[in-house]
């Protein structure tokens, strides 16, 4: 895809997010799964290595969510790149979905892992990159976190480690909007100077424009710095795209009514 | 595969429960080139500086950080490795409780965590390093096997039984050094499988881990009073082996479980879960430590401070068969 063609792969992410947001009728992350769209939309529209007809091929680019509370800027992307069907994605938040609030591993819907408890998708990330070099494999391994997240120990126990082993495979984009889940990050838990910090801890650490699908294509893809992970601070909106629930933590986890749902996709934008 | 006989058996025992784990993970490395073994910075500890001298490639210390740990392993399972993660019993199944509960239970990849010296034998490093609840917790997670040898041997037969067994385990590893030796000549072991080791009609001694040696001398003394015991080596507290309490609540009089762990939700609590389904059943009493953190000493010294020695169990036994007789 081009960038025209991935600017309208996330409009038709926003979209499908809001009619699932809809029609499961109940609260979801929005806030957080909106801020991820173009960073997913560059994922699955241009960088990642996958086949929708062979979920499991070997080698494969591999991306976990960490931040698993984002699963509507996912399983969006997923629908998508034509790895989830239409079917599938309509039961979002359904009782027994395969698409519930937090991602449930599931390869054949290239679900890789698990997650809804934060600080736990690094270390798995650090496992599959050991195993691809002890593998000969040169697949790449994608770890989407959140800002909020990084409060978590393990997260700098794997911050660590994944310099430490020179895992230059690895890629981890932090999704940097600077709102968690009781309000200003700044406020709770300052991280402040993050990709400073990173690039100290031996990360090949930048900042970028998480919403500039060119610039997030052009971090996540320039050559590795030999022998270091490459984390990309990504800054973003929370719930982006959406004028009403831009940096309004209210929509952190919230339910969308009939009106706001009106309101919110004139928005969007027609798809092309 | 590593054959028990007397010679093997008499070493084994000198070498103790963590040597004994690093000299099974070395036999089996050759047999297995996608063993990965990892340390939260215990690896001498843990009796794997041969395997990690041998086998460099395969072993990773990933610094005093088992949460990570757990989460690397999981990620290296996730791609077809037979992973070993090992710490100490209280930092492994509980500092990485939920990476263990995320990556082994709920995602059910292929790790075996392997809690080295748990129950009491951390002697006088105190209770900040004794394995005391680790069970109950691992037991209480879906999708995990938990084993818990009774002797050096059996530490070796498990070691190459997870390795063949693919699925999520929790290896509580007890006993110090000079281990007392259950198995002098090789045995069937299987997973889930409990052995008899000895048939009796009055009392079932019930064991796990250190303590099957324990209920064998504690048979000894008690048929010397005229009690007849029957000795079930319960290796595997998960998936319980519940034929085998079906029959002894038929054929004894008192049923007994011992084990190196809190009374609580350890093997007796398996035990009385599964008894609890029935109309009848004999009386059951759970034999273990007490639900407080208690003074430290040495591996001997608390094992008859907890009345863990079989001197000690044959009293207690003993007393509480006579209220029932």
């Amino acid at each position: 895809m081009n960038f025209d063609e991935l600017e309208n792969m996330a409009r038709f992410m926003r979209r499908n997010i809001l009619e699932a947001s809809l029609a499961c009728n109940l609260s979801a992350h929005l806030g957080g799964g909106l801020s991820i769209v173009e960073i997913t939309a560059t994922l699955y529209g241009r960088v990642l290595r996958f086949d929708p007809k062979n979920p499991s091929w070997a080698d494969r680019d591999r991306f976990i969510l960490s931040k698993g509370h984002g699963v509507l800027g996912f399983y969006s992307a997923l629908l998508a790149a034509g790895m989830i069907s239409e079917e599938t994605f309509k039961t979002f938040q359904h009782n027994g979905s395969d698409l519930i609030a937090h991602p449930v591993m599931n390869p054949a819907l290239g679900i890789e892992s698990s997650n809804g408890s934060l600080g736990h998708g690094l270390s798995m990330a650090i496992g599959l990159a050991l195993a691809a070099r002890r593998k000969h494999q040169n697949h790449k391994i994608y770890v989407l976190l959140g800002d909020g997240e990084c409060n978590e120990g393990s997260v700098w126990e794997s911050i660590m480690s994944a310099a430490q082993f020179k895992l230059d495979n690895l890629i981890a984009i932090i999704d940097y909007n600077q709102l968690q889940s009781d309000g200003d990050s700044r406020k709770i838990m300052d991280l402040g100077g993050l990709s400073e910090k990173l690039g100290s801890f031996g990360w090949d650490a930048c900042d970028v424009d998480g919403h500039c699908i060119p610039e997030l294509f052009s971090a996540m893809t320039r050559p590795p710095r030999p022998g270091c992970p490459r984390v990309l601070v990504a800054h973003t909106v929370k719930g982006k795209g959406i004028s009403f629930m831009e940096n309004n933590n209210d929509w952190h986890h919230n339910r969308l009514t009939q009106a706001n749902f009106e309101r919110a996709i004139a928005e969007v934008g027609e798809i092309q | 595969m590593m054959e028990i006989t007397p010679a093997n058996a008499r070493l084994w025992s000198r070498l103790g429960s963590r040597g004994m784990f690093g000299q099974a993970i070395l036999a089996l490395a050759g047999s297995d080139p996608k063993l990965m073994v990892l340390s939260a910075d215990l690896g001498n500890s843990s009796g794997l500086e041969r395997f990690r001298n041998s086998y460099p490639e395969q072993f990773l210390n990933v610094g005093i950080a088992e949460q990570n740990m757990i989460g690397i392993a999981g990620g290296l399972a996730k791609e077809g490795f037979t992973v070993f993660a090992t710490s100490f019993a209280p930092f492994i199944s509980m500092r990485a409780a939920e990476q263990i509960r995320m990556n082994l239970g709920y995602m059910e990849l292929n790790v075996k965590a392997v809690a080295i010296g748990s129950g009491l034998a951390m002697g006088l490093l105190g209770n900040s390093h004794y394995g005391l609840e680790d069970a109950a917790i691992m037991r209480a997670i879906p999708n995990l096997t938990v084993v818990c040898p009774a002797d050096c041997g059996e530490i070796a037969k498990t070691v190459f039984a997870a390795a063949s067994h693919h699925g999520p385990m929790y290896i509580r590893l007890t006993g110090s050094v000079n281990t007392p030796v259950v198995y002098q000549a090789d045995y069937p072991f299987e997973i889930g499988k409990a052995i008899t080791l000895r048939e009796g009609k009055d009392i079932a001694l019930i064991a796990t881990g250190s303590m099957v040696h324990a209920a064998l001398e504690t048979a000894i003394r008690l048929e010397a009073k005229g009690i007849s015991c029957s000795v079930v080596n319960m290796h595997t507290l998960k998936p319980l082996d519940t034929g085998v309490l079906e029959h002894l609540c038929t054929t004894t009089k008192l049923m007994v479980t011992l084990e190196e762990h809190s009374r609580i939700g350890g093997l007796g609590s398996a035990v009385a879960e599964h008894l609890a389904g029935f109309g009848q059943h004999p009386p059951l009493e759970i034999i273990g430590l007490a639900d407080k953190f208690d003074k430290a000493g040495e591996y001997p010294y608390l094992l008859d401070m907890h009345g863990l020695t079989p001197e000690r169990l044959t009293e207690t036994v003993f007393t509480r068969y006579q209220r029932i007789a």
